[in-house]
């Protein structure tokens, strides 16, 4: 009944594709990770704020015609000082030892965002501007103008390898902020041993605030990316995301900044390549994304099941 | 330099100290013993600030008890919690320059490279987590690191526990030189009586919150009660 048929000629093109959305689950998976690290708590909210950082990005960019990478920054501030606000009058008032009421705050914040941005901005999806639509004319070997290059017989698009661009420099940004500097130094103590952190001095309180103006900075930068291949800004638009991204955290192991990137890309290769090239050769197209959802949930079950630590994740989280 | 009056402290209900009175003069090395439970950590945590505390905290003629913890820091009080402390995703340099966080000053290089001449070990794993240390090297880093603080008084919180005899040795002679070589004053909690009391000048016996027993350190080495209790006599 079913005609397995291997089509090879178009593996090439679900790695492509199954890459680009790697890279955006990786930054997502990377912002609940900081929040993970620091506090053990998984930030449900993280995509919504993102959603909302994209809508930022759509009111500066579309609605005031400002240069779209100047909206992109602009609307990361915002989304980082929403973010650290979120942090002072949310969750540092509760017991950082009871994750509970943190963890229900973080779902309650889902809805309502999902909602305020719906009741400002409806369901009917907003057009985005692509950030890579076409190589840059100063791009060298006739390259310029294009929207894609063949490698391997396929298209590989530019927007592909700008968002790949884009994540390698943020991974750079990271580094040097977590590893060069002072607020960086005393982030990663916090996220080591909060007890210890107090003792030598380190105001906890603004240094998480600092986590998690990052994760929001990193979570608008992750929608924004992704808005055109979505068709553009929808309130509903990270929460498929999220899934996957928290699929790629658990992969990595929850605590390890690494693994979330590998994790993230991890899922966008087991969604695109695994689920729809075998979907697309094995079943019928229609499958398809239910499957690639059913996949992200399959890979959180196993995580769950045989490694709870993730891939790179410490082994036990607990400290004695 | 440290005088502590009616300390009472608490956990949500549950309260620990129920008035003490104890005091650490400058440059000296008291030590507080006393059974699991007694109060002994929690003693060290509320100097810091680190429970629900009332009474009085004294350092250096003022009151401290309300005081953040990173600003009593400041001030100059560090304090090696029970079981290490240290940072073990952090390498063993970065959790030298975490205890200078509270510290302005440029010369945070220098005194790591001090730090690495009196304990080479550190020198030798500098690049290394300080997850992966034995019990022993972390307790030198969580000494060098709350040194690092440049504090005028040391808290330590059982630095014996979980470690070699041999180990346990070495470290305390590094402590009664430090005190000795520094002037540096040190408030230790020990279940270790015998090693505490052969460093210490003074001590305090403390029994379910309260101060059962004090006196010099030579004076409860010889006391009954201290020798059936504490000394294994």
């Amino acid at each position: 009944m079913l005609a397995v048929t291997w089509n090879f000629d178009i593996l090439p093109d679900f790695i492509f594709n199954g890459l680009q959305a790697g890279a955006i689950y990786a930054t997502v998976a990377l912002a609940l990770v900081l929040i993970f690290k620091a506090t053990t708590l998984i930030n449900f909210a993280q995509g919504e704020l993102a959603m909302l950082g994209a809508f930022f990005v759509y009111v500066i960019n579309i609605e005031q015609g400002l240069w779209l990478w100047l909206s992109i920054l602009l609307a990361m501030g915002f989304s980082a000082l929403l973010g650290m606000a979120i942090e002072r009058t949310l969750t540092r008032p509760f017991d950082p030892s009871d994750h509970l009421p943190v963890v229900l705050i973080t779902l309650g914040l889902f809805l309502i965002v999902n909602a305020v941005a719906a009741d400002i901005w409806s369901f009917q999806t907003k057009r985005a501007a692509d950030a890579f639509g076409k190589f840059p004319g100063w791009v060298p070997f006739g390259w310029g103008g294009e929207r894609f290059i063949e490698v391997f017989g396929t298209r590989l698009r530019y927007q592909t390898i700008g968002i790949w661009v884009t994540l390698a420099l943020v991974l750079f940004g990271m580094g040097l902020i977590l590893n060069r500097t002072k607020i960086g130094l005393s982030f990663r103590a916090v996220s080591s041993n909060v007890e210890s952190a107090r003792l030598v001095g380190v105001n906890t309180g603004r240094t998480l605030g600092f986590g998690w103006a990052l994760a929001s900075m990193l979570g608008t930068l992750g929608a924004a990316l992704v808005a055109p291949s979505l068709g553009g800004y929808n309130p509903n638009m990270m929460a498929a995301i999220l899934i996957y991204a928290l699929a790629g955290a658990a992969l990595g192991g929850l605590d390890s900044l690494g693994g979330a990137v590998l994790g993230g890309v991890c899922v966008g290769l087991i969604q695109s390549v695994v689920v729809s090239w075998l979907g697309v050769v094995v079943l019928e197209q229609a499958y398809m994304s239910i499957l690639q959802l059913a996949a992200a949930f399959l890979v959180i079950l196993i995580v769950l099941m045989f490694r709870p630590s993730g891939l790179f994740g410490t082994r036990t989280i607990e400290r004695v | 330099m440290l005088k502590v009056e009616g300390l009472h402290a608490s956990y949500g209900a549950v309260s620990v100290l129920r008035g003490l009175d104890f005091e650490v003069p400058d440059g000296e090395v008291r030590v507080i013993l006393g059974a699991n439970g007694a109060g002994k950590t929690t003693t060290l945590r509320a100097i810091c600030n680190m429970c629900n505390v009332s009474g009085t905290v004294e350092f250096e003629g003022e009151n401290i008890v309300g005081t953040s913890t990173a600003q009593i820091v400041q001030k100059g009080v560090a304090h090696v919690p029970q079981g290490r402390g240290t940072f073990p995703e952090l390498s063993v340099t970065d959790n030298l320059l975490v205890g200078a966080y509270v510290r302005k000053d440029n010369e945070v290089r220098d005194d790591i490279g001090r730090w690495f001449e009196i304990f080479p070990r550190l020198e030798e794993r500098k690049d290394q987590l300080a997850g992966s240390l034995s019990g022993g090297e972390q307790q030198m880093l969580a000494v060098a690191r709350a040194l690092m603080s440049r504090p005028r008084l040391l808290l330590l919180d059982e630095p014996s526990l979980g470690l070699a005899p041999l180990i346990i040795e070495d470290l305390f002679e590094r402590f009664t030189a430090l005190n000795k070589e520094t002037g540096l004053t040190m408030l230790v909690v020990e279940q270790n009586a015998n090693l505490a009391l052969e460093m210490a000048d003074y001590g305090y016996v403390i029994e379910s919150g309260h101060i059962t027993l004090s006196g010099p350190a030579d004076q409860l080495k010889n006391d009954p009660a201290v020798q059936e209790a504490y000394l294994g006599a």
